[in-house]
């Protein structure tokens, strides 16, 4: 049971944070889509297809950072062993697999107008796919096991053996001739985006980091009452 | 009103980018709301039944 | 060095004690290949344009069927934790499990390939790229294959759940693969999809073993 102090405390916090961060939600989402939708210029090759920006790619940010979310989680946990560790590593999962998800399916219905085409196999897409996969295939070890512990581990050594797909999502509109447009807001020159695009941009990305951030803790919050609620029965079989 | 919704055309292609990715991150919200909603309501059942082990510890229950 | 060689021998006199595995996997070989002619129709020009595809897929897949049971049985009898026990270091344990694995699935592979590729139509000019890529490709596969199995070792669904997890990782093979076989087809240079696939096996050879010795780690403790 003292293994599990520390992790009180933190949720103590964490619920602290809920109200704010759901505020930072709303309002961050509202002032998004408000300049996003309707205040916001039509791009002059894309025309209005470039709105689809505004809810694919902090879905892809989101999607990235969620996995270096499960990364961190799981090295903590294979050195240190803090069960609050592997509960974020386990929560990070299906919500950085919904980003994902998200970011395809917006992707796919940007293509088509934009290039002709649902899907590419080019090196951006199948990377975003594989992480995907690495997502739902780290759900899936993680809960194979009789054993929620070896479940754990095995799920924190398979993430940081996907970490590698990281770089290569990022770098591979660099490194390969991709389809998908090269990086016009995070790059080492400076962004190539319009302003007047920009800010509805981080608005919607700091609204999906909020949504985040909620969805994290909550989950944090679950999977913690279900150990809990499996300690409690093992123990009443044990009295 | 109307030329805002037919979005010069595209109006197949965002709305339903919209509606996905706010879709989705309802669903996850609405998910992992309930979830710790029902998994903190259940482990306070367990309390109040007096089968937390740290409860019974402090009020100098004998175990059954 | 003699542990090393030891357990590989080990693993391969177990094959072929239990000789009907090693056919096994190349019967399934044979009958999905087959499978493609018989569902899409046996039109020369569409089986010689996705040969490279159907057999690298099928390589793969025929692979993923023993990971499952590669480290299970060890498991089973405790064998696994004497290794551990023994001072042998777990990332060896998995280079000779991978090295075991290759020979007795993806070298017979390898071989079979070329005859499968005669039912297919393949080009005559993509012989060696197909040749070539599967025996520099294979060997990656089974790396990355000790990589899951290790993670799955005491899993529920361990055979489904390999396959779920190594066969993305072995994307980039599948593709720089069927590259050079269609380069190959077309008269283009297949010496550049060549060496990404040895630059991937490279990396593989030092990096895999070490994932699955930390997996495997996970698995005794």
């Amino acid at each position: 049971m003292h293994r599990f102090a520390n992790p009180t405390r933190f949720l103590r916090l964490a619920n602290a944070l809920l109200p704010w961060l759901t505020a930072a939600a709303v309002l961050l989402l509202a002032s998004g889509l408000w300049l996003g939708l309707l205040r916001s210029p039509a791009d002059y090759q894309q025309g209005e297809t470039v709105r689809i920006m505004y809810v694919h790619v902090p879905a892809a940010w989101m999607a990235m950072a969620g996995y270096t979310t499960l990364a961190l989680s799981s090295l903590a946990f294979l050195v240190w062993k803090h069960p609050l560790a592997d509960l974020s590593a386990r929560a990070a999962s299906p919500i950085g697999a919904g980003f994902t998800a998200i970011a395809l399916v917006t992707g796919a219905l940007w293509g088509q107008p934009m290039w002709g085409t649902w899907w590419v196999w080019d090196a951006r897409l199948t990377s975003v796919l594989v992480l995907l996969f690495l997502y739902l295939g780290h759900m899936a070890l993680t809960n194979a096991f009789d054993d929620p512990e070896r479940g754990g581990r095995a799920g924190a050594v398979l993430a940081l053996v996907g970490v590698v797909n990281l770089p290569i999502i990022k770098f591979s509109v660099d490194w390969w001739n991709t389809l998908h447009q090269p990086a016009s807001v995070l790059r080492l020159g400076g962004s190539t985006i319009d302003p007047a695009m920009m800010k509805p941009l981080f608005l919607m990305a700091g609204g999906y980091l909020a949504v985040f951030g909620i969805a994290l803790i909550l989950r944090i919050r679950a999977l913690y009452a279900e150990r809990r609620l499996r300690q409690l029965r093992l123990s009443l079989t044990d009295a | 009103m109307s030329e805002f919704f037919a979005m010069g055309g595209y109006a197949g292609f965002i709305w339903p980018s919209y509606a996905v990715a706010f879709g989705v991150m309802a669903g996850l919200l609405l998910w992992a709301w309930r979830t710790a909603r029902q998994g903190e309501a259940e482990v306070e059942r367990l309390r109040d039944v007096g089968l937390d082990p740290r409860r019974r510890r402090d009020a100098g229950v004998d175990a059954p | 060095m003699n542990g090393f060689l030891a357990l590989i021998a080990r693993d391969l006199r177990l094959a072929r004690r239990q000789g009907a595995d090693v056919a096994m996997t190349l019967a399934f070989f044979v009958v999905v290949v087959a499978l493609f002619p018989l569902g899409l129709g046996p039109t020369p020009a569409l089986l010689a344009r996705i040969a490279g595809g159907v057999l690298w897929v099928t390589a793969l897949l025929a692979a993923m069927l023993s990971f499952d049971r590669l480290f299970q049985q060890d498991a089973d009898d405790g064998g696994l934790d004497l290794l551990a026990l023994s001072g042998m270091p777990l990332v060896l344990v998995a280079l000779a499990k991978a090295v075991a694995h290759w020979l007795t699935t993806g070298l017979p592979t390898v071989l079979l390939a070329p005859l499968l590729a005669l039912t297919l139509d393949l080009p005559a000019a993509a012989y060696p790229a197909l040749v070539t890529g599967l025996l520099l490709g294979t060997p990656t596969v089974s790396l990355l294959g000790t990589v899951g199995a290790a993670l799955v070792v005491g899993a529920r669904r361990a055979g489904v759940l390999v396959a779920l997890i190594v066969l993305p990782l072995t994307i980039p093979v599948l593709i720089f693969g069927v590259a050079a076989v269609e380069a190959g087809g077309a008269g283009l240079p297949i010496q550049p999809h060549l060496t990404l696939l040895a630059a991937l096996l490279a990396a593989a050879i030092p990096l895999a073993p070490l994932a699955a010795g930390a997996a495997l780690r996970q698995a005794v403790e």
